[in-house]
Order: C-alpha cells, then sequence, then structure tokens
C-alpha cells in the first residue's frame, strides 16, 4: 500500500496475467453481462406483459405505482444475503434478486409508455376499427417504445450494480476483485475492479440511452 | 425473532450510525441543489451538461464509488464520512436536475409582477420563485431520501457500520432473523422518512394540502 494507489490500480489493469483464466477479466466480465441479461429478462417476461395490461386498461394503476414504489425503498443488500441464506450458494439466489429488483423499473416504464399516448390518438384507432390488441401493438406500444426502453435502461443500472454485490455471497462477476481486494487489504486491485464495473455500467446506460432514442417511430419524431 | 428481542441494543445502535450517515446527503443535496439549478437554467449549455453528467452519475454503482472516492480526496474506505459524500454526490446527481426543472416550471409572468411589486432579488427568490417551486423540489427530496436511506446499507461490506452491518454479519453467522430485522428496519426508516418529509411539505405549503387529499 506504498504510492498512489490509483498508479498501482493501473499496473494492476495493465497485467497479462489478470486478462486470462477462469479469474480473468474477460471471463469475470461476461459472467457480470449474463448475470444482468438474464436478470432482466426473467424480470421483464413478468413485468412487461403486467405494465401493458396496467397501462392499457388503466386497471390496478394505484397497486403497480405503489409496489414500484415500495420496492424503491428495499436495500439490495439486504435482498441479496437473506436469498443467499434461504436459497444456498447458487445462480438461483442472486438471480432471485436481481429479478425483484429489476421488476419497479420494467414496470413503470410498461405502464407509462403505454399511458403516454395521446387518447385523441388511441380514440381515432378505435374508430377505424381496430381491435384492442391491435391498438395496444400497433399505436400505443411503437408511441412508448421510448419510456419502454427506459424501463430497461432503469432496470440494467440497478441489476449490474446489484451483481456486484453477489458477488460478496459467493457469485462471480467483476464484484470479485473488489471482495479479493478488501480481504488481502490491495487497494489497487479494489480500485481497477471498481473501474471496470465502472466502465461497464457506462457503457451498458450509454448503450441503452441510444436504443432509447433509436426507438422513437419515426412519424413521431419532432424535428 | 428471538435474535431481534435479544439485540435490540445493537440495532439501535445501528439506527443511530445509519442516520448519521444518511441524513447529512439529504440535506446536503437538497442545499446545493438550489445555486447549482438556478445557475444551470441561467446558461443553455450548462443544463444540457448538467443533465448528461447527472444521468451518467446515477448509472455508476455504488460501491465502486464507495471504493474510488477514498483515493481521490483522502478518506479512509471504512470512514462514514466517506459514505456520507459519495451519497451527497448521488443525492446532487437526482437533485440538480429535478430543481432545475422546478424552477423553469415557475411562470415568468408571475416573477415579472413580483419584480413590477416592488420585490428585491433576494426576496423575490425566497417568497415568490422557492414556495411556488416547492411541490417539485419536495418530490425530488423524497426520492433521494429513500434511496439514500436504502444505500447507506451498501456501506456495511466495507465495514462501515450501519444497518448494512445486520446483512454482512447476519450472512456470516447464518442468522437470517438479523437479516430480515435489516431490511426491515431499513425499508421502514426510508418509508417514516418520506412520510415526515410530505408531513413537512404540508405544514411549510399549506396551499398544497387541498389538492393532495382531492388527489387520495
Amino acid at each position: 500500500m506504498t504510492g498512489n494507489p490509483y498508479v498501482g490500480s493501473l499496473a494492476w489493469l495493465t497485467d497479462p496475467a489478470h486478462w486470462s483464466g477462469p479469474g480473468g477479466i474477460p471471463l469475470r466480465t461476461l459472467e457480470h453481462l449474463g448475470y444482468t441479461a438474464l436478470g432482466v429478462l426473467v424480470a421483464a417476461l413478468l413485468a412487461v406483459p403486467v405494465g401493458l395490461y396496467v397501462g392499457h386498461t388503466g386497471r390496478f394503476k394505484g397497486l403497480a405505482v405503489a409496489a414500484a414504489g415500495a420496492a424503491r425503498a428495499l436495500p439490495t443488500l439486504g435482498l441479496v444475503t437473506l436469498f443467499a441464506l434461504l436459497v444456498g450458494i447458487g445462480l438461483t439466489a442472486p438471480l432471485l434478486s436481481f429479478v425483484i429488483l429489476a421488476i419497479p423499473s420494467l414496470l413503470a416504464g410498461a405502464y407509462s409508455a403505454i399511458e403516454s399516448a395521446d387518447p385523441a390518438t388511441v380514440d381515432a384507432a378505435r374508430a377505424q376499427g381496430m381491435t384492442e390488441w391491435q391498438i395496444l401493438t400497433r399505436v400505443e406500444l411503437p408511441l412508448g417504445m421510448p419510456l419502454l426502453v427506459g424501463g430497461f435502461r432503469g432496470a440494467t443500472v440497478q441489476v449490474v450494480a446489484t451483481a456486484m454485490l453477489a458477488a460478496y455471497v459467493g457469485s462471480g462477476g467483476l464484484g470479485r476483485y473488489i471482495f479479493q481486494g478488501l480481504g488481502s487489504q490491495n487497494y489497487p486491485q479494489m480500485i481497477a475492479g471498481s473501474l471496470l464495473v465502472i466502465a461497464l455500467a457506462l457503457m451498458l446506460d450509454l448503450a441503452l440511452l441510444l436504443a432509447q432514442r433509436l426507438a422513437t417511430p419515426r412519424g413521431a419524431r419532432t424535428a | 425473532m428471538n435474535w431481534v428481542l435479544e439485540n435490540l441494543e445493537v440495532i439501535g445502535g445501528y439506527t443511530g450510525a445509519h442516520l448519521l450517515q444518511a441524513l447529512p446527503p439529504i440535506l446536503v443535496a437538497f442545499l446545493l441543489s438550489l445555486p447549482l439549478a438556478k445557475l444551470a437554467n441561467a446558461r443553455g449549455w450548462l443544463r444540457t451538461s448538467v443533465t448528461t453528467t447527472s444521468s451518467l452519475m446515477y448509472a455508476i454503482p455504488s460501491l465502486p464509488l464507495f471504493v474510488l472516492l477514498p483515493g481521490l480526496i483522502g478518506t479512509s474506505v471504512r470512514s462514514p464520512v466517506n459514505i456520507s459524500i459519495a451519497l451527497s454526490l448521488y443525492g446532487l446527481a437526482l437533485m440538480v436536475p429535478t430543481a432545475s426543472d422546478a424552477f423553469r416550471s415557475v411562470s415568468r409572468d408571475v416573477l415579472g409582477s413580483a419584480t413590477a411589486q416592488g420585490y428585491a432579488p433576494a426576496a423575490r427568490f425566497l417568497r415568490v420563485e422557492l414556495p411556488l417551486a416547492g411541490p417539485v423540489l419536495l418530490a425530488g427530496v423524497r426520492v433521494v431520501a429513500v434511496s439514500t436511506i436504502s444505500l447507506v446499507t451498501v456501506g456495511g461490506v466495507l465495514g462501515v457500520p450501519s444497518l448494512g452491518m445486520l446483512f454482512v454479519d447476519g450472512v456470516r453467522r447464518g442468522i437470517v432473523a438479523e437479516i430480515a430485522a435489516g431490511v426491515v428496519v431499513t425499508a421502514a426508516l426510508a418509508l417514516l422518512t418520506d412520510a415526515l418529509l410530505v408531513l413537512l411539505g404540508r405544514a411549510v405549503m399549506p396551499w398544497t394540502r387541498q389538492r393532495e387529499v382531492r388527489r387520495a
């Protein structure tokens, strides 16, 4: 622990030994991405249909808003450790917490996406003889797509952060470097791990921000 | 359940440490966001860059930030001050764009008539602009408060005492009740603070009461 720890972290990051093998940076990054994708995907399968239903019918809106709000007060580390004890070591415990933490953003994204469609536009579609399903899939969903993608963005940010905490209870991913460094009092390694996670989180966020921009239907773009 | 009853003192101690780390960032984020938002609103390019920076800041997970700060500002990884500074940054990332929107929502005509009535700039800000921006500011502070109180627990993995220690200790010793108590007390603390902020809002902005009732 002598010298500037940031210089030390640079040395750690450029050491070729850290770029290969089962504990290497490429594999840990892939693990982290895999957890994130799986968590967001499973949560989306549960939350998006419910959100679309709530947005289209307006039913259970209060319940959905309250659930999304209350979930934000839940400490992520608490869920991760609780499931680790209840379910045991393995992928199921962290995955459960990822899914629970990703649901609020996705739910809010889905119902606000559908709600954002101008009621006059929806009525016009109905008057043209579109079925409710057609209104949902051809009018409301395309118009609200940026908000829905925004929900995915929020959920991804949340799961990337939580996936790191999951390393605390034995799963892989980039969080490993931080906790290994903490255990061996290797501050440069902790910094290196942190920089890697931040880079990954920012890249995912920017990619989804771009997707959000591209998701706006051409006809609905304002100059 | 037995664990909880036998360790009420431990839980109480962690709750106090938790609040000491959580409350300053909430206050700092609110107070600093006001001048920063006014400054951002005064310049178009500044406003855009503030919004972009804030959204990027928000994408940074908390634990890496807790780890990076000590090397930059000379705090210790295990210091509560380190956690509070990091959480102030998150609070600002959330609060500055909200405050900027809040001030922009105040009608320019209203501000113009206040000036015409002879309000000096400072008085106009305190007695006209700030109260009118109040409801949106309150909404922002509520989000900051809930997320800050929940994020303090992450410091537990670094050994910073807070309710997060109940998770760290509980998982190490295999006590489910300890972790469950931590989740419940943290969530309760967040929801209680939120409720207090709502009450405070009604007290200092009595004109919003009517609307609250109708909406509920």
